[in-house]
């Protein structure tokens, strides 16, 4: 009885042994491919940027000229529509996302609840072109004719809202990424908030918490890493929106106070211009604001990283 | 397959509670609690049958028997935490001096009626925090008594000379039997009347045991205690009146000494002999 096993077992953990080395050369070949695009991202975004680099250096950042004719070319309004339409779409998004996603974790019947869920996750599915779509269908007519000339009325003394309603620009822009972004907050944040265990619940209600209370208290702030993430998540989104953006925003690259003013970003002109850019340096130069966007969304993310590290450390550590 | 949490929902608010005054424990003829002809459902399951017990104030009311026999669902029904379970439903009368706890606002009733869990579950604050944040939902301390309350409630836990120097750090760097212990100290701030323990010690070692065992029989002079305890010889030492429970039904209850010494009902004697269970 015993031989046989002898003789076996070599065999066996020789082929296991096999299956093992080569599943992790296989596995390792992959992980290794993520840092190779990587790098191939960033070197052609450098070195295909040089031309402009060489020729405007900082300037870029600050021009806010943008003529491809005398080939002046500056970052800045590209820069500005970006994030301001981004933090107009969080603006929005944010309340709207987690009230939705407070409501579907803690208040809906579960019917209703798992049915409303199924549409959210499926808006966050659609391509981008069709809320573009929408958009110029739908939400743009809206602002022209209702919301701009209600916002002049109202709070027209404000630069924020002066000159004339055109139904496109930077709030509009900011209306409809919003509407691209509540999906993801609302997911993310209805699942970090279902994860909060019973036991927490449990006890704000046994010391005479309302259910209120009990959700805004203790439950929010035990979830509140997934609820960042989900903020940090659409704000990503937000700025890298090409199609919806640029078919909204009115695609002039002018820095404006005003929210009903056109404006542009980098992710739109990008898309613009790019097959239609003659000459080294007008190409170089939206290779170079693809590089500023690509460095923006590293800021990005490392802030998250930092807040989510610091809430952390402050007295939140889960065991 | 639903994947949210099974609460049911609660139609009372904290508008009238905030702000009223805090009712003045009068002593009320009768038990401090009183059960009823109580029988629950979860669903179509049914967790207890027909159970009236009493437990009277300042006393320790033990209740043992094997795991699953509806202990926790008993005294979960006290202060009708087990209301947020879905499908649920009580049937029958319980009873907090003389008022059913079903017309009273559950709010207060839960701050009247504080509770223990079997895993210790602070919330992810400061030490500190966590004993003020049910002082601050009763609107029971100004800012200025804050810091003596939350003193109080940890010294009459026994786990303030152990903290007092780091207040403000985080609750779970505390062992388990500390945290065990400021989960009582948090139930405590709010002057429970009565004060229920599922299992409170099961997770814990016997050093910390023995702390929480002592403590009961401290608080005994100032509420009605009522632990639910898988451990005989705990339920012995702590306990006046131990109530044994069985397949969700009341076998016996009677004073401590009495039920381990002298069982009336053979089912009690085969499991404190440890024949079952
Ligand atoms: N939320 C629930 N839903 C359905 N059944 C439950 C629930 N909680 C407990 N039960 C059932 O009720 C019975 C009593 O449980 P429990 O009161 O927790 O027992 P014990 O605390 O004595 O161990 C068990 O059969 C258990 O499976
Ligand atoms: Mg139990």
């Amino acid at each position: 009885m015993a031989t046989p096993l002898v003789v076996e077992t070599p065999v066996i953990r020789r082929q296991t042994q096999a299956g093992d080395i080569v599943a992790r050369w296989v596995v390792t070949v992959f992980a290794a491919s993520i840092l190779f695009v990587t790098a191939l991202l960033v070197y052609q975004l450098w070195t295909g940027s040089a031309p402009s680099r060489l020729k405007s250096g900082f300037g870029f950042l600050t021009s806010t000229q943008w003529n491809p004719v005398t080939e002046e070319f500056g970052a800045l309004p590209f820069i500005y529509g970006t994030v301001l339409t981004s933090v107009l779409a969080l603006l929005i998004s944010v309340p709207l996302g987690l009230g939705a996603a407070i409501y579907l974790a803690e208040l809906a019947p579960a019917r209703l609840s798992d049915a409303l869920t199924f549409l959210v996750e499926l808006l966050a599915a659609i391509p981008s072109v069709i809320y573009g779509v929408l958009a110029i269908f739908a939400v743009v007519p809206l602002m022209r004719s209702h919301v701009e000339p209600f916002l002049k009325s109202s709070l027209g003394f404000l630069p924020l809202f002066k000159g004339p309603s055109l139904g496109v620009g930077f709030l509009t822009a900011g209306v409809v990424l919003s509407i691209m972004t509540v999906p993801y907050i609302v997911s993310v944040s209805r699942e970090s908030l279902l994860a909060v265990p019973r036991e927490q619940r449990e006890a704000a209600l046994a010391l005479g918490a309302t259910r209120w209370e009990m959700v805004w208290q203790v439950v929010v702030p035990y979830a509140k890493l997934g609820i960042f993430g989900s903020i940090f998540l659409s704000l990503a989104r937000a700025l890298g929106e090409t199609m919806a953006v640029t078919m909204v925003i009115g695609n002039d690259p002018k820095i404006r106070a005003s929210l009903l003013a056109p404006g542009y970003s980098i992710a739109a002109v990008i898309a613009n211009e790019f097959s239609e850019a003659t000459g080294a340096t007008y190409q170089a130069a939206l290779v170079e604001l693809g590089l500023i966007l690509f460095v923006l969304t590293i800021i990005i993310n490392a802030v998250a990283r930092l807040m989510i590290a610091a809430t952390t450390r402050k007295g939140s550590k889960r065991s | 397959m639903s994947t949210v949490p099974d609460y049911a929902p609660e139609s009372k608010t904290a508008q009238d509670r905030k702000g009223a005054p805090l009712p003045t424990p009068t002593p009320a003829p009768g038990p401090k609690l009183r059960a009823t002809n109580v029988n629950f459902f979860y669903g179509t399951f049914q967790a207890l049958y027909d159970i009236s017990l009493d437990m009277q104030e300042h006393l320790v009311t033990a209740l043992i028997g094997p795991s699953g026999c509806g202990k926790s669902t008993f005294l979960r029904n006290l202060n009708r935490i087990n209301d947020t379970v879905r499908n649920s439903r009580m049937e029958g009368k319980i009873l907090l001096d003389n008022e059913d706890v079903r017309e009273v606002d559950v709010t207060n009733l839960r701050r009247r009626v504080g509770m223990v869990f079997q895993r210790p579950n602070p919330f992810p604050k400061s030490i500190f925090e966590n004993i003020a944040y049910g002082l601050k939902i009763n609107g029971m301390a100004k800012r200025s008594e804050m810091r003596d309350k939350v003193e109080r409630s940890l010294r009459r836990a026994a786990l303030w000379d152990e903290v007092k120097d780091k207040l403000h750090e985080s609750a779970y760097a505390l062992s388990g039997g500390q945290q065990q212990r400021l989960c009582i100290a948090r139930a405590l701030a709010v002057n429970p009347e009565v004060l229920l323990l599922d299992e409170p010690c099961s997770a814990l070692d016997p050093v910390s045991t023995a702390k929480i065992e002592e403590l009961m029989l401290q608080l005994r002079s100032s509420c009605t205690v009522a632990i639910v305890t898988h451990n005989m010889q705990q339920a012995a030492r702590v306990s006046d009146v131990t109530a044994f429970l069985l397949e969700g039904k009341l076998i016996e209850c009677r004073p401590t000494a009495q039920l381990f010494t002298n069982p009336a009902d053979p089912r009690t004697e085969a499991y404190i002999t440890g024949r079952f269970g």
